[in-house]
Parts: C-alpha cells; structure tokens; sequence
C-alpha cells in the first residue's frame, strides 16, 4: 500500500522561520513555504504553497540576485466555535532565494491560485557574446 | 565529544551531565519520537466546536475543489483527494522539489451525528472550510426540574 505517492504526500508539518539576528516586526508566527523549482530553457519557475494567501496579501522584491516572497495571512477563526482539537498553527510566510541566472527583471510574471504562488522568472539574454575568430 | 579532555576545568559530574543533556537532544531530533503525534496525517486539520455543530478547516493549496470528496455517515467525516504533481515538459529539470503530491484520505469522528444534508464545505486560498451541524435529534436536551 504505501507506494512512494502515498508516502509523499505525508509531509505536512509547517516549518517556522528560523531567527537569525534581525526579528521580525509583526508578532506572528513566520513559516517557511515549500516550494518547487525547476528550470526550463527560457525560464526559471518558481511554485510555493501558501495556504491563506491572494494577490492582495503577497509582496515579492528582486533585489541584486536574491528574490524574497513575503505571505502576510490574517487568520480568520469560526465565529462562535472554540477550537476542540488543532494539528496546525496559522501565520505568515517567508522566504528567500539566491538566484544564480541573471534573470529579466521586466517579464516576471507572478501569479496565485488556490493558495499557490507561481512565479516566472525568465532568463535575460546572455550579455556575454562568443567572438568567433577567423584563421588568418 | 572525544577530543575533549574529560579531567580538564570540567569535573566528571559536569560530564556526565552534559551527556545527559546531548542524549535528550539526541531524542528530541529523532523524528518518531517527538513529530510523531502532531503529523497524524494529511492534510492537517484544525476542529472548532460549539453546542450546534463543528467547523473544520484543512490547508490544502491547489486542489482541485471538483476533485475533492467529503462524505458524511452519522458522525464521520471522511476528506479525499488528490494533489497532483507539476508536469514537467521535455528539457526541463527540478531544482528543488519540497511540496508533497499524491492521492489522500483522511478519516474524522464528531463526537456528535451529523445533519448531512446541511453540511457546507468553502475552499478558498487554498484553505477548505466545512461546516458540520449538529443533528437536531441529537442536541442536547434541558430538562426542566418540576418542583414536588
């Protein structure tokens, strides 16, 4: 029965952000965002699982090579329940990556779904051109 | 651990303790030990409940909301689904690949039967949210004390 499809899935825990010096301003529970990466020929793609999140709610800057997506989720409880019974806490996200292409800062593209971010990071042309040399 | 000299500022006591101290951490990184009780499953679920019924909410970033089952028999709630992969065309290559996919079902008892036919389910931004009343027969009743 547990084939590696079942198995997969079973990572559910949220990870927290880690602290590291500077704190952040808003006194909520930070967490890290799962994320896809893959890399096609003309673009680096970008998936993170967000539960909580819209267009409204995201902020994403590209500053030198490192990308930061920052998920702000304002918590919203059942009116009139008590919580019973709890397996997950509900806060912000944060992440950042270093990114190693140079990528063209006028065509990314972001969009959310159902909680999913997706970002689309198309690689700038190279700068760098081969100079053939011709025999003499 | 074994470069440290054992007879140095330390006495053997304050050695045995701060064993002591890496054997707990040791167990408190062991997975099954400590992660084990608060993964139970997926998609993790929150429970709200009050006198009229329960609302339960699950994280469950792009799903399919036409895709997703919720079956109700007396007091169990039953969640399936599946999350399916990213299709990778031809040439392209995973850098990183943290989110988790594949086909789920997750079974939940109410402490009370369910009204089955006014069950609501919401899915949006990713969150599914729902709605599960109390059934009336099973209400709690107040009886009224008669004076003798």
């Amino acid at each position: 029965m547990a084939d590696e499809k079942e198995l997969n899935i079973q990572k559910t825990e949220k990870q927290e952000v880690a602290q590291s010096g500077a704190e952040r301003t808003r006194a909520r529970l930070a967490f890290v965002p799962r994320a896809d990466i893959y890399e096609t020929n003309e673009a680096i793609v970008l998936v993170t699982d967000m539960p909580g999140v819209d267009e409204k709610s995201l902020d994403i800057t590209l500053e030198d090579d490192v990308l930061t997506i920052n998920g702000y989720v304002e918590a919203s409880y059942p009116e009139g329940y008590g919580l019973s019974y709890g397996e997950y806490r509900v806060g912000d996200y944060q992440r950042s990556f270093t990114l190693s292409n140079k990528i063209d800062r006028n065509k990314i593209e972001a969009t959310v779904k159902d909680g999913v971010l997706r970002l689309y990071l198309p690689k700038a042309e190279p700068a760098t051109r081969k100079i053939a040399i011709a025999a003499g | 651990m074994l470069n440290r000299t054992f007879w140095g500022s330390t006495t053997p006591w304050d050695e045995l303790e701060r064993l002591r101290r890496e054997m707990n951490q040791v167990f408190a990184n062991f997975p099954v030990l400590s992660e084990a009780r608060i993964t139970p499953g997926y998609p993790a679920m929150n429970v709200w409940t009050n006198e009229n019924g329960a609302v339960i909410t699950a994280e469950l970033p792009g799903i399919d909301p036409a895709e997703l089952d919720i079956a109700v028999v007396e007091n169990t709630l039953t969640l399936s689904g599946e999350r399916k992969p990213l299709e990778l065309g031809e040439g392209e290559v995973y850098h990183r690949r943290e989110r988790g996919y594949g086909k789920f079902t997750r079974s939940f008892q109410l402490p009370f039967n369910v009204e089955a036919g006014n069950v609501q389910a919401v899915y949006e931004k990713g969150v599914l949210q729902i709605t599960l009343p109390r059934a009336e027969a099973d209400k709690p009743r107040k009886i009224a004390v008669k004076a003798a």
